[in-house]
């Protein structure tokens, strides 16, 4: 379970985060929604301990992140799978090598056998063709980054994924397919998941239940449907856009 | 009106002064990142080694080439200036002592600043703006292992061997322009060479090299790695990274030579 309490962040004078809240349990998919720049990135960065809060706590497993130690924190992290917004590939490094490094523990890291059935495993999983594993990512498209993003985050067979905005950048295609993807993985893989999203459609395709956040603040937290029946001007105004968009009502 | 300046006074030195404080801390927390990741030894050792053989290979050519140039420059001027007045053999001397004392170590420092510290500052910048950095720290694996420990102890290890090998270019060439210009023997600048020299000289020159080359990777290793906003950040990593480089190798050459020549 991923838990986060009263959690406040600045960066110099701009306050990012004021007091959020926000509970993931498990095996829950859960998408943070919320405008561009509302601080719905940083929020996940501070689940895998990549951003520390001024104020709060947060809490993953039952361990408090801003308490452990470097080891403890190395282990904790090895549970969580990251994708990040732009993929984060590594450009010196193959498919092959950037899927490898996800393979956190060491000793299978060290076996090739291992490593390549485990590869080619999640590169499977993401829909690439098998050659993928050779091409370095300046090779490879937007979509192809984000999957072999996704290929990475799954390789060491975590808990917990966090997906920062997989769509973003995406035509309505791809960004289709990813989100398929998403909802694949988490059936089956079982996993825990939060993604950070600000397409509205993908998040009502994919989620168990939905987050939205704004002006540092969680406005509301629920499922799909309540989400639709609320009357907060905030998410009203948030979903208006979408929900006249003929393709959401689709 | 002299209020106010002085208050900007006080808060730029007070902002200075913060800053600085920062760059110590940050340091000290990232030089005891590296101290923690020299025990994964698994792997740094194949990066380091790729690193060494890119620093080696990709900056003989220009060290070489530099260091020539530097002793037959040497070498003729003090042709210049001594003729007539000291022996020939003086030239042996000088162009030795002032290659491997100084000109050897510092030219090539100063080259492989520009060379090696834009790099990595560069490269290490990038890695940050696109999170690839971050991307590492979530895979819980160290950054310090994967990137920074390799880049360091590789220029530890061939900075030191770059600066021998200028040495000896530098002398080589020194000695074969005086020839070209002066009337000065091969036993002339053998004798010359060898009648001032200590071992300890060519100790002091790689003891300098070993420092200009910590000074010269970790500080564009730090730069890179704390590099903020985007290209624009990348750019200025770089500089900064270049330019305090040059200015500590020139500051540990003053402090080196009165703590192990002068005593």
């Amino acid at each position: 379970m991923i838990e986060l309490h009263n959690i406040h962040k600045r960066f110099g004078k701009q306050t990012v985060l004021n007091g959020v809240d926000f509970q993931v349990r498990e095996g829950e998919t859960v998408a943070l929604l919320g405008p561009s720049g509302t601080g719905k990135s940083v929020l996940l960065k501070h689940i895998i301990g990549l951003i520390k809060p001024d104020v709060g706590e947060v809490i993953v497993d039952g361990k408090d992140i801003c308490r452990l130690k470097r080891k403890d924190l190395s282990e904790l992290r090895a549970q969580i799978g990251y994708v990040f917004q732009n993929g984060a590939l590594f450009d010196s490094m193959n498919v092959f090598e950037n899927v490898r490094l996800g393979v956190t523990d060491e000793d299978k890291y060290a076996d090739l056998d291992y490593v390549r059935g485990r590869i080619s495993e999640c590169i499977r999983l993401v829909n690439l063709p098998p050659d993928t594993v050779d091409k370095f990512p300046a090779q490879l498209s937007g979509g192809m980054r984000k999957r072999v993003g996704i290929a990475r985050a799954i390789a060491g067979s975590p808990k917990y994924l966090l997906y920062d905005e997989p769509t973003s950048g995406l035509d309505p295609v791809n960004a289709d397919i990813i989100d398929g993807l998403v909802q694949r993985l988490d059936d089956e893989l079982g996993v825990t998941s939060v993604m950070v999203t600000h397409d509205v459609r993908g998040a009502f395709r994919v989620a168990d239940r939905l987050a939205l956040l704004s002006e540092g603040k969680l406005v509301m937290q629920g499922t799909p449907q309540e989400f639709l029946e609320s009357k907060n001007a905030k998410v009203r105004e948030f979903l208006e856009r979408d929900f006249d968009n003929p393709s959401f009502a689709a | 009106m002299a209020a106010s300046t002085t208050i900007d006074i006080r808060q730029i030195t007070g902002r200075w002064v913060l800053e600085g404080a920062g760059h110590v801390g940050r340091l000290s927390y990232f030089m005891l990142d590296m101290i923690r990741g020299l025990s994964e030894v698994r792997i740094w050792w194949p990066r380091m080694m790729i690193e060494a053989w890119n620093i080696g290979a990709g900056s003989l050519f220009i060290v070489l080439l530099i260091s020539a140039f530097a002793g037959a420059v040497t070498a003729l001027q003090t042709g210049y200036q001594f003729t007539g007045s000291i022996p020939y053999y003086v030239v042996g001397t000088l162009v030795v002592s002032s290659i491997i004392l100084e000109l050897g170590p510092v030219l090539t420092a100063l080259i492989l600043a520009g060379r090696i510290g834009a790099r990595y500052a560069a490269e290490l910048g990038t890695m940050r703006v696109t999170e690839q950095i971050d991307a590492l720290e979530s895979l819980g694996r160290s950054p310090a292992s994967h990137l920074v420990i390799p880049r360091v102890l590789a220029g530890l290890i061939m900075i030191p061997a770059l600066t021998v090998l200028a040495n000896l270019s530098g002398v080589v060439s020194g000695w074969l322009s005086v020839k070209a210009v002066l009337p000065v023997t091969d036993a002339d600048f053998i004798y010359g060479a060898q009648y001032y020299w200590r071992p300890w000289d060519a100790y002091y020159s790689v003891i300098k090299a070993f420092f200009f080359a910590g000074s010269i990777t970790i500080i564009a290793c730090y730069m890179g790695f704390n590099t903020q906003q985007g290209a624009e950040g990348v750019g200025k990593s770089t500089t900064t990274a270049v330019v305090t480089s040059s200015v500590l190798i020139l500051v540990l050459d003053t402090v080196l030579t009165r703590l192990l020549l002068n005593q």
